[in-house]
């Protein structure tokens, strides 16, 4: 007698589990689509994590000025290779001998985005952006200056309160 | 309600009027093969369409929306690029079964489907043992099925058609024994017959509590015979990479797979013909406004828009249940399945017998 009152117990046990594996599904299928239609909604709906490094880049402010002090730090940590620094002796005007960045040159084909460049920074000058439509046809493209054209290094602090006096040097 | 009887014999008297019967037969003949042949190619794309977007829709995806809007395109071009794939050649198989294999599997689903009732008239084949003639081609498709797995000597292959074979004759029981439910209720076998009978209501009311029963076995049953869902264990993936169909490429393929979905139509088509009136409006006895009503709903609609609700709950059921072992397939079968349905069978008899239904 038992065994039969299992049989039945089971089987309604088995319909009401099975519907409401159905009652799971049907509410899924009525809910928003997660799917990302890329490259219609790039410019709408499309969300890239702020911490996603898709490439390096220089930080420089409104007047052109970025922090590099040249000091090749970045270049020396990168395990590849990826970033060559050139530098400069210019004289400044009180007769100082002072290192300056001319060139900073990073391989977006060699990089593999590890951050150590950025870690090792003093100046934090330089970070990852989100940006990550890098897809080029030539790999010499890659190569990328990262110092804006004309671009100089920003002054200490004791400049930077008087911001009049920077263009004047 | 418009009898499509009316076309086919004015074409018929149309022929008949300019030729010799040899003739109008041959015509005939080949005309209906190219529409059944048209509808079957056309039924088989809108079905992987609507298999793919709904199949997306339950897993919270969009589906293929980059051919053409929405992606309705998206079946034709995998058409054509199934078309356009090389037919690869093995080694060490039964030449002869395995390229016929693919041709029984497709020849079994399309007898199937040109006995249906698509519509008022609108039926190729009306035996008078319409509802047997279309059980038995159904099955013949286990017959491919079992030379594709034995002739392409390949383990996975085997041991998929046999799963296969098991799996087949086991709920092709269920399958008849639930449609001879209906066959009791309705007196005759002739599906033409069965439809006229549900005019004044679908067997599924008519029959109430034992043609409920029968219709949710036989949706089971025939599930299961279509190798897809919860059932698909002879093509099971991560156990036998694709089952029967392993060794097979290009168009031979695409014959197990048009024929996969259309024995999933076909069965819907059986369900809604046997179930929920065929092309039958949905009538009230006794309400003569709304029955007219419905009647101005053409038949062909009637039919499609219930076979496309089976069909529905059948992907509904196929992406939410987990694949079944084959131990707990045949204990579902023959420990409930089979003795609800015997005794459900008895009940409905003495129901008819004692002329308890509607």
């Amino acid at each position: 007698m038992s065994s039969f009152t299992t049989y039945f117990t089971s089987l309604f046990k088995g319909i009401k589990s099975l519907l409401t594996g159905m009652k799971v599904t049907i509410k899924e299928f009525f809910t928003p689509k997660v799917t990302e239609c890329y490259p219609e909604n790039r410019h709408t709906t499309l969300h890239v994590p702020e911490r996603f490094r898709g490439e390096l880049i220089m930080i420089h402010n409104e007047q052109n000025e970025h922090s590099c002090s040249a000091c090749g730090l970045c270049q020396m940590n990168c395990p590849n290779g990826t970033i060559k620094i050139e530098s400069e002796i210019i004289e400044t005007e009180d007769g100082k001998k002072k290192k300056v960045l001319k060139n900073y040159f990073y391989d977006l084909g060699s990089c593999t985005f590890c951050n150590v460049c950025v870690m090792n920074c003093p100046q934090g000058a330089i970070k990852f952006e989100n940006t990550f439509e890098n897809a080029v046809f030539r790999r010499e493209i890659l190569v990328k200056k990262l110092n804006h054209e004309g671009s100089k290094m920003k002054e200490k602090k004791v400049a930077e309160q008087k911001p009049t006096n920077t263009n004047k040097e | 309600m418009f009898d499509f009887q009316i076309v086919t014999n004015w074409f018929d008297e149309l022929l008949r009027g300019c030729m010799p019967e040899f003739w109008v037969l041959t015509i005939e003949f080949v005309l209906v093969g190219v529409i059944l042949l048209t509808l079957y190619a056309l039924i088989a794309l809108a079905l992987i369409y609507g298999e793919r977007k709904i199949c997306a829709f339950f897993q919270c995806r969009l589906g293929p929306n980059r051919v053409g809007t929405w992606g309705v395109l998206q079946p034709i071009a995998d058409m054509f690029k199934i078309l356009l794939k090389e037919i690869i050649s093995i080694n060490h198989i039964d030449k002869v079964l395995f390229y016929t294999a693919p041709f029984i599997v497709i020849a079994s689903s399309f007898l199937a489907f040109g006995a249906l009732p698509f519509g008022k008239g609108m039926q190729v084949l009306d035996f008078n043992i319409g509802i047997f003639y279309i059980l038995a081609v159904s099955s013949l498709g286990i017959v491919g099925i079992l030379m594709a797995g034995w002739a392409s000597n390949n383990k996975f292959s085997m041991i998929g058609a046999m799963r296969s074979g098991a799996q087949l004759i086991s709920y092709e029981l269920s399958a008849g024994i639930s449609l001879l439910t209906v066959v009791a209720l309705a007196g005759t076998m002739q599906l033409c017959e069965i439809v006229e009978a549900q005019a004044d209501g679908w067997f599924i009311f008519k029959g109430h509590i034992p043609a409920i029963i029968a219709f949710i076995i036989y949706l089971i049953a025939g599930h299961a015979e279509t190798n897809r869902g919860p059932f698909d264990l002879p093509e099971a993936e991560s156990e036998l990479t694709a089952g029967y169909h392993t060794e097979y490429s290009g168009i031979q393929f695409g014959f197990f797979y048009l024929s996969e979905y259309l024995n999933m139509f076909i069965i819907a088509g059986i369900a809604t013909t046997m179930f929920l009136g065929g092309w039958m409006p949905f009538h009230i006895s006794g309400w003569d406004g709304f029955n007219a009503i419905m009647d101005y709903i053409p038949s062909v609609i009637w039919f499609f828009g219930k076979v496309t609700l089976l069909i529905f709950l059948s992907l509904w059921v196929r992406w939410t249940f987990p694949r079944l072992r084959i131990d707990q397939l045949l204990h579902l079968e023959w420990k409930y399945l089979l003795p609800i349905n015997m005794v459900n069978l008895v009940v409905m008899a003495i129901i008819v017998v004692y002329g308890w239904h509607f």
